[in-house]
């Protein structure tokens, strides 16, 4: 299944729930797409509900790289919440998941943001 | 008896489908020999970044070349060898992804990928020039009727 994500507000926080596969094409683009729209809204303030997605590649950790980077960029927070285990694994051994704010569960982290 | 290599070749167009292409053929060629649903995803996972190593770096996505799958089995291990028509490159040359002053990249994590999710990695010249990944996967063993335990 190729990459889906809808849009939620929490207060001044945007929750992305993604389902699909985060991976080279279709994918990494809809990530890449949904993270600039949000910052030409003037939202700063992101999480990315991460529960539904089963996959991701080296394309796709770019691409998370990249938002991460772009949206701390410009003075906002980018946080993930609920990895699958697959995600989580990925994020590990590539040592990024001590560069992401990992939250355990959407409550906290809505209440992390600044 | 000499036991004889098995080897199931596919070439495949230099796009982006054939990522996914690649995936599901030796996904279900790793099923098929045995190997448990994590196995399965590690090979097919590494298989995937050797075909997104050939479309992006080595035929730099030019339509015209070719990628060419092939996999083979070894009466211990599962071989696959994906070549492209590029102009090569050394694995010295690639940067380690998890140096800090890396880590924030946003590209070069494939190689590493394909070396943790399999048992080995070898970058070679390919018989055209290009390059030649091939990544190798012990088979997974099953217990004989005698009780010891082979390569499936």
């Amino acid at each position: 299944m190729s990459l889906q994500g809808t849009c939620r507000e929490a207060g001044d926080v945007v929750v992305v729930d993604f389902g699909g596969k985060i991976t080279l094409g279709e994918g990494s683009a809809m990530l890449r797409r949904i993270i600039r729209e949000l910052l030409d809204k003037g939202h700063r303030k992101i999480l990315l509900n991460l529960d539904d997605v089963d996959y991701i590649d080296s394309s796709g950790i770019g691409e998370l790289v990249g938002a991460y980077t772009t949206v701390r960029g410009t003075g906002g927070e980018l946080k993930l919440v609920y990895l699958t285990k697959r995600v989580r694994d990925i994020l590990q051994i590539t040592r990024l998941y001590m560069v992401f704010d990992v939250q355990a569960d959407e409550a906290a982290a809505l209440t992390s943001f600044r | 008896m000499a036991a004889q290599t098995q080897r199931l070749e596919v070439t495949l167009d230099t796009q982006l489908e054939s990522v996914d292409l690649a995936e599901n053929i030796v996904t279900r060629v790793a099923e098929a020999a045995g190997f448990g649903e994590d196995d399965v995803h590690k090979v097919g996972m590494a298989v995937r970044e050797g075909v997104i190593n050939a479309y992006n770096y080595g035929n730099c996505q030019d339509k015209k070349k070719k990628i060419l799958l092939a996999v083979e089995f070894e009466p211990e291990q599962m071989v696959v060898h994906v070549i492209d028509e590029g102009c090569g490159f050394q694995l010295n040359d690639v940067e380690d992804p998890l140096a800090d002053e890396n880590l924030l990249r946003t590209s070069g994590r494939g190689i590493f990928l394909m070396r943790a999710f399999m048992d080995d990695l070898v970058v070679r010249r390919g018989p055209a020039g290009g390059t030649d990944l091939v990544l190798s996967k012990k088979l997974p063993h099953r217990v004989s009727g005698n009780g010891r335990s082979q390569a499936e």
